[in-house]
């Protein structure tokens, strides 16, 4: 029985584990030092993770693989070109670009959604289409647009004869790393005053609305925000503050001394103070798995990569930050609708939830996230390929969602952070590995696209057995699962297209 | 109250006493009068049986009271409603949940993924506030899981069911889904009338005997229950009164006490047999028992909704005969299984053959032809023209219909033209032109085309499910005379499947009543109508399978 149980649990992530041995595999084949292939990886997580985790939202509600996150990148690409026009720079410019985007990524996803709703059952084809249609009137902006309607005068931008935007624009001067280079310093201070707004503010509404404010609480909260500030004006903890990036050594450490810290809290706080039952040995396992992780450090291999790598953590406090928000969404009452919705969209009605509107909702979400996502991976890349940065995001970020063992219908953080590691890992070390074996990059790349396409195809194939598999003989749901295979062959079937 | 004196219209004294109260209602659809003038009563605390046929217009008048969409969309209703005694007008399904209407829903609305909590605090979710809600709005409160499931946890105590509320509801046993829903309708705050739609359908015995005891738990706290069922047996256990429907008219509203099982019976099925057929002449046939055109043993079929148990029965070569029941009692489920359009098992012979039910087309290659109840699903190519559907099982089947060269098979056209306008012209089908697509048809000429299509294969046992559901009169009348000819000239065996009682006792030579996916009776066509409300509420059940034959 439990043998049973264990070849059930391998089986369900059979995607993950087929992905795992063609990663070691071709990481064994292209012959590359592991700390180049880490250095590489962690720059595509930091990229690619928030473009992917966009994608959760829409499946929770029972809308599939969201194709339609491409639009939310072009919204994000009309922003930047506006930015880079006018000429703002850095961070400012960063979030400038990113408030301009939002308004924009809105419409969109509420477009998107309406349509959607249109064609219950079908979204994600429709998506993929949707996507192809917004390419050619993007085009039609880029091209003709600018320049054309709207006088742009910006040689740097505009191609000779003025009307249209040249291929790539470089941002090198603008944008670029303007998010990754953010000095925790910086972060920590920001922060702090988030925390001393949000504070005050909440007693402020708390006030108008007659409520009673908790001010002990209050306080406790302020003083303990303004220890921590004060904290970074000791000179060392300033010097370490001040740089930018975090060593991938520190990261770990500083990562297991939080979790000992916080397990040791909460048994202590519970057991002690609240005087509850407490898991203690589960508490116990997750110690000593922080201990273990601490002496693998130790291993010269690891501890070469540790020390090679270097995080920006302003991206990855970004991409922690997304993955908090679904979690938390999740949690609420807007959360709990869009699951049921998902669930059963009969059930939800019944229930007195508006499906539609739950359903835009999702959609404007995650195309808001997917346009922010796409500002951090311009801002990372540096050049903005004008007619080409948009076009395959939708394919490689459900991809490598898929690749993370996530199906049309359920879909977690965790699978997205694995998918992105697994996708990527393969999309860096496959060219290399194709030179190796057979003396031609080209391969490797054939490769890739190929990976990138037969995963979506070969992941919705599967789910689609599974899901006839479960159902029986009976007709009922033999349609939803075509319907499901239709989108994966007819994205396979895209793939002719671009690949060639 | 005062003004309510005065005006004694209605001279309604009682009017108080009742927690809900439908007057006069009645409905159209697209000029089809589903309800007429029904009245219902029901007083607070008390279980009400409303009971009626498939078609007598009980999941209207339900409808209608929960304001669903399908009601207002068509043009709404006329007719009174009154809650606690104060008129009220329900428009949308969240108007009546705030009047304190729940249901019970017949297919279950839950959820298999969620707990049993989630489940039963769906869309009304507990939760606190915090900053981010207090700016953008209660969607975006943290629910407090806590309290929620304390909440479940007493709604379970409530009805007596020992379960976690913390349970994912995927994995639990049906009997225990439907009382995931009451649960769920109990916890709603001020719920004065819960509406059971044959909740005991789905249920084994004992599940339902519990849910029986669980519904006078419930209205012995004060909360007034409708109970849509066609079990008399239960009706006579719990309910203190009921209201009989029959073809969307009012029949009567009796106090159990004061009634018995024959007269419900009767009041249910109780209709003047119309004439729906002439005499044909004399009848010259000979039946015999030693000559059976199909024979059933132990025949079990696993369609969806129309379970077919276990069924014993002998069908005489030359005899219409007919089968009868309420929906989802296994009827439809015959024919079909026989077709090989579900899994069946068991054995079944034709004129003596075994037939070997796992080969799709078994049947219909020992003559037996099959008109379908699912019309445009199964029984029609919709986007064909008539000629083409009338002939392609034939072709498919005995290959009809083809000039042959050789190995080479071509469709021989003018031969399909002839057959095509002989059946138009003999079966009356109103067409523009045999071109005409099958799915521009009315719903009677459809039922032509697939009578045609089935007459088509030269069949000596021809099965014919539902033959007048969704026509008018007259194709009706045209149908079953044709039924009857065929049989009478032809000597063909025809079996009749409807939920049309009146139809089958004017053609039928005997008449099986299916309920609960066994044989309840055979029964002649001029049995009393008692007999047959009996046998079809699952009253004549015992012993009823022996009289096979």
């Amino acid at each position: 029985m439990n043998k049973r149980k264990i070849m059930d649990q391998l089986f369900e992530q059979k995607v993950v584990i087929l992905f795992v041995i063609l990663c070691v595999l071709t990481i064994i084949a292209s012959k590359q030092p592991l700390t180049f292939v880490a250095n590489e990886l962690f720059t595509r997580i930091a990229r690619n993770s928030f473009l992917v985790l966009a994608l959760i939202i829409p499946v929770l509600a029972g809308m599939g693989l969201n194709f339609g996150i491409v639009i939310g990148a072009m919204a994000a690409q009309i922003a930047v070109f506006l930015t880079t026009h006018w000429g703002f720079v850095g961070i400012g410019g960063f979030l400038l670009t990113a408030l301009l985007a939002t308004p924009m990524a809105v419409f969109f996803g509420f477009l998107v959604g309406k349509l959607f709703n249109k064609a219950k059952g079908s979204e994600m084809i429709c998506g993929l289409v949707l996507g192809y249609f917004a390419d050619g009137l993007y085009q039609l902006l880029f091209l003709f647009i600018f320049g054309g309607v709207i006088p742009i005068n910006n040689p740097k931008l505009m191609i000779a004869t003025g009307v249209g935007v040249k291929n790539t624009i470089d941002l090198k001067d603008t944008i670029k790393y303007s998010l990754d280079t953010v000095p925790m310093l910086t972060i920590v201070e920001i922060g702090f005053y988030i925390v001393v707004a949000a504070i005050v503010l909440s007693a402020l509404i708390k006030l108008i609305q007659k409520q009673p404010v908790n001010w002990k609480k209050s306080l406790i909260s302020l003083v303990v925000a303004g220890a921590v500030y004060a904290v970074t004006f000791i000179p060392a903890v300033e010097s370490f503050l001040a740089a930018d990036r975090l060593l991938l050594l520190w990261a770990v450490e500083l990562w297991i001394a939080i979790v000992l810290v916080w397990q040791i809290a909460k048994f202590l706080w519970l057991k002690v103070i609240r005087k509850e039952d407490v898991n203690v040995k589960r508490t116990l396992a997750i110690c000593v798995a922080a201990v273990l992780v601490y002496a693998i450090t130790y291993i010269p291999a690891v501890y070469e990569i540790l020390i090679y790598v270097r995080l920006p953590v302003m991206t990855y406090l970004c991409i922690a930050g997304l993955c908090l928000f679904n979690t938390v969404l999740m949690r609420t009452r807007l959360g709990q609708n869009m699951r049921t919705v998902g669930q059963s969209r009969v059930v939800a009605n019944a229930a007195g939830i508006n499906v539609d509107r739950t359903r835009i909702t999702a959609m404007i979400f995650s195309t808001v996230l997917a346009s922010w996502g796409q500002l951090i991976f311009l801002q990372n890349v540096g050049t903005f390929s004008t007619y080409g940065a948009h076009t395959q995001v939708g394919q490689f970020a459900i991809a490598a969602l898929l690749v993370g063992g996530a199906s049309v219908q359920k879909a977690t953080n965790k699978q997205a952070i694995l998918g992105v590691v697994l996708f990527h890992t393969l999309f860096i070390v496959a060219p290399l590995a194709g030179k190796e074996l057979f003396g031609n990059a080209m391969i490797g790349e054939y490769f890739r696209v190929f990976v990138s396409y037969g995963v979506i195809a070969l992941a919705l194939a599967m789910h689609a057995w599974k899901k006839v598999a479960k159902v029986g003989p009976s007709t009922e749901f033999a349609p939803a699962s075509a319907g499901a295979l239709g989108g994966g062959s007819s994205a396979s079937a895209a793939s002719g297209g671009t690949a060639g | 109250m005062n003004n309510r004196k005065a005006s004694d219209k209605g001279g309604m004294t009682l009017e108080r006493s009742y927690v809900l109260k439908m007057d006069n209602i009645s409905k159209e659809y697209s000029g089809n009068r589903v309800l007429k003038g029904v009245s219902l009563q029901v007083r607070p605390g008390e279980i009400h049986a409303l009971m009626g046929e498939n078609g007598a217009g009980k999941s209207t008048l339900m409808n209608i009271l929960f304001g669903m969409p399908v009601i207002h969309s068509t043009g709404g209703f006329e007719g009174t409603i009154e809650v606690d005694g104060q008129p009220v007008k329900i428009d949308t399904p969240v108007k009546a949940m705030e009047l304190g209407i729940g249901m019970v829903h017949q297919e279950f609305m839950l959820i298999p993924g969620f707990t049993v909590t989630e489940n039963i605090k769906i869309g009304r979710e507990l939760s606190h506030p915090n900053l981010v809600s207090r700016l953008v709005g209660k969607s975006m409160e943290i629910l407090d899981r806590a309290a929620m499931k304390k909440d479940a946890q007493a709604a379970l105590d409530t009805i007596g069911l020992k379960l976690s509320p913390s349970q994912k509801v995927g994995g639990l046993p049906v009997g225990y889904m439907q009382f995931v829903e009451i649960a769920r309708e109990i916890d709603k705050t001020g719920i004065k009338l819960l509406v059971f739609d044959e909740p005991t359908a789905v249920l084994t015995e004992s599940e339902a005997a519990r849910l029986l005891e669980t519904m006078k738990v419930i209205a012995s706290r004060g909360i007034a229950i409708i109970f849509i069922t066609h079990r008399l047996d239960e009706v006579m256990e719990v309910a203190d009164s009921l209201t009989v429907l029959r073809d969307g008219e009012f029949v009567a509203r009796r106090e159990i006490a004061e009634t018995s099982v024959v007269e419900i019976a009767e009041l249910m099925i109780g209709r003047k047999v119309e004439k729906l057929v002439e005499d044909q002449g004399e009848d010259t046939r000979v039946l015999s028992d030693d000559n059976i055109a199909v024979s059933l043993r132990n025949y079990v079929v696993h369609m969806p909704g129309e379970l077919v148990k276990g069924v014993d029965l002998d069908i005489r070569k030359g005899e219409i005969f007919g089968i009868g029941g309420l929906a989802g009692q296994g009827k439809l489920g015959i024919p079909n299984g026989i077709m090989g359009l579900y899994t069946a098992s068991g054995e079944v012979r034709v004129n003596g053959e075994l037939l070997d039910l796992s080969r799709l087309g078994e049947a219909l290659h020992h003559k037996v032809a099959f008109v379908s109840e699912d019309r445009r699903g199964v029984g029609l190519l919709l986007d064909e023209s008539i000629e083409k559907n009338i002939v392609f099982s034939a072709m498919q089947v005995n290959n009809d219909f083809f000039h042959k060269y050789g190995w080479i098979r071509l469709h021989n056209g003018s031969a399909t033209r002839r057959h095509a306008e002989e059946m138009v012209k003999k079966l009356d089908i109103r067409c523009t032109g045999i071109r005409q697509m099958a799915g521009r048809l009315s719903g009677g000429n459809q039922q032509k085309v697939c009578l045609a299509r089935a007459l088509t294969l030269n069949p000596e046992i021809l099965f014919v499910s539902e033959p007048t559901r969704g026509i008018d009169i007259g194709a009706k009348k045209l149908v079953l005379e044709y039924l009857v000819k065929l049989n009478r000239e032809q000597g063909m065996t025809v079996i009749v499947v409807s939920s049309e009682l009146a139809e089958l006792r004017s053609v039928c030579d005997r008449i099986a009543i299916v309920s609960d996916g066994r044989l309840a009776s055979i029964l002649k066509p001029d049995d009393s109508d008692a007999d047959f409300g009996l046998a079809m509420s699952g009253g004549l059940k015992q012993g009823g399978g022996q009289r096979a034959g």
